[in-house]
């Protein structure tokens, strides 16, 4: 099993705990041919528990999906089992398809196939509001 | 790269009071303005009817000598058919110059003006924005006062779901020495986003208040809304508070003498007829205005010189 040694793949680090399954569904982890492993509730010094995801491939993943999750998410690129590269997804400037509109007057609600866009109109307190009606995008 | 209006902060300030210019230049000097769209057409797109707007729009467009097509409903529309926003703006650009798109859907005429190859004026999405409204609220403010700072500015009515007042309040914010007056039943006062992040965020001096009367001594301007029946959640409340926000002659006893009455219409009954003859009342003016700033605006995304 890939829990213990990642050779080439990544280790999403730091998810809030509880969080793990969501973003397992969110970044189409199911979907996946490799080996994936889905950490609960591991002990973490900084916020107690944390949930951990191991993905035995390197994949590309939807940086703005985890910024959105929580920015303190790490993503560590494992290869030739080292770590090669730590990112830190920032909140992102806008998300596309990550959440949905549910104001039922905003045309997205009547044009099925607009993307769904929210754009970060405060970053300190992380709010997102819909391009097209301005309606707060709560976390999920 | 064309512009669109979508929103009225999609302006600077600088831009605004240019418009104003443009159309105050337009009253003064309508015939230097009325071959400027000679051969342009625009094209009114309204999913739902709003005969006044509409007819603002096309009267601009025709005193400055272009053409207009469209529909008023989106029972005579394409739209019935099931057509996107998307693909209709696309095939209105083969069509027109410029669009002024209704739609009851909030942000559709962002959709349109995204996909339109030709500049998108939003003439009102839904409950969400209406920028003619705020440019006409700004060139009447203007005209009738010589000034957009150092006013007290009067809101009253329903402040929670009147779009008009909050654009009116994030436009005015922008000039200096703006103070408000906010006045509704506790009801209806403006929401927690208008507050915080318009007034308080900006600085802006306001205070809150539920009486009309009390208020009134200090303001420059009154801007009405109407405080409607279905805004509340039992008959008795509606009753007991409708009155307090109808504007009769009895509660301008001690208003300024200068004092400007603005309505963004259509008025039901919270401005009584009484005071229609009042130089102070300057709602029907404001609707000559509207088609003023329209003209401004139609020439500036047009890019006419
Ligand atoms: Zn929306």
């Amino acid at each position: 099993m890939i829990i213990g040694t990642i050779i080439d793949g990544i280790v999403i680090d730091h998810i809030p705990a509880g969080q793990g399954m969501y973003l397992y569904e969110k970044l189409g982890l199911d979907k996946l041919q490799c080996e994936v492993a889905v950490i609960k509730n591991a002990p973490s010094g900084k916020y107690g528990k944390k949930d951990i995801l191991k993905i035995n491939e390197v994949i590309d993943l939807n940086y703005d999906m985890l910024g959105y999750i929580d920015p303190l998410i790490t993503v560590n690129i494992i290869r030739g089992g080292q770590r090669v590269e730590k990112i830190h997804p920032h909140l992102p400037e806008t998300l596309t398809g990550v959440i949905r509109c549910k104001n039922p007057r905003c045309i997205t609600s009547v044009e099925q196939e607009l993307p769904h866009v929210f754009r970060l109109t405060d970053r300190e307190k992380g709010v997102y509001r819909c391009m097209y009606c301005d309606t707060m995008g709560g976390k999920r | 790269m064309k512009r669109d209006l979508i929103d009225i902060t999609d302006l600077s300030v600088a831009e605004i009071d240019e418009l104003i210019a443009v159309a105050e230049d337009i009253i003064a000097h309508p015939e230097v303005y009325r071959e400027k769209c000679r051969y342009k057409k625009l094209a009114t797109l309204f999913y739902e009817p709003s005969t006044r707007t509409r007819l603002s729009f096309e009267s601009a467009m025709y005193e400055l000598g272009g053409q207009v097509l469209g529909f008023s409903d989106a029972t005579s529309s394409s739209a019935t058919k099931g057509e996107s926003v998307a693909d209709t703006a696309k095939t209105v650009s083969c069509f027109a110059d410029i669009i002024a798109m209704r739609h009851p859907k909030e942000g559709a005429p962002l959709v349109a003006s995204m996909n339109a190859s030709i500049p998108v004026i939003n003439a009102g999405d839904g409950g969400h924005h209406h920028p003619t409204q705020t440019l006409t609220d700004l060139l009447t403010i203007k005209r009738e006062k010589g000034r957009l700072d150092k006013l007290v500015v009067g809101c009253c009515g329903d402040l929670k779901f009147g779009r008009t007042v909050h654009s009116l309040i994030g436009a005015m914010s922008r000039y200096q020495n703006v103070k408000f007056v906010l006045i509704s039943p506790e009801e209806l006062c403006i929401p927690e986003s208008v507050r915080t992040d318009l007034l308080e965020r900006n600085g802006i001096e306001f205070v809150e208040t539920t009486s009309l009367e009390e208020a009134m001594p200090q303001l420059d301007i009154l801007y009405m809304t109407r405080v409607q029946r279905e805004r509340f959640f039992n008959e008795d409340d509606y009753v007991r508070l409708k009155d307090s926000y109808i504007l009769t002659p009895d509660k301008l006893t001690n208003a300024k003498w200068d004092l400007s009455i603005l309505h963004p219409l259509p008025r039901v009954n919270e401005i009584s007829i009484a005071i229609d003859n009042d130089p102070r009342a300057c709602y029907f003016r404001q609707v000559l205005n509207g088609k003023f700033i329209r003209m401004a605006l139609i020439l500036k995304l047009l890019e006419v010189e």
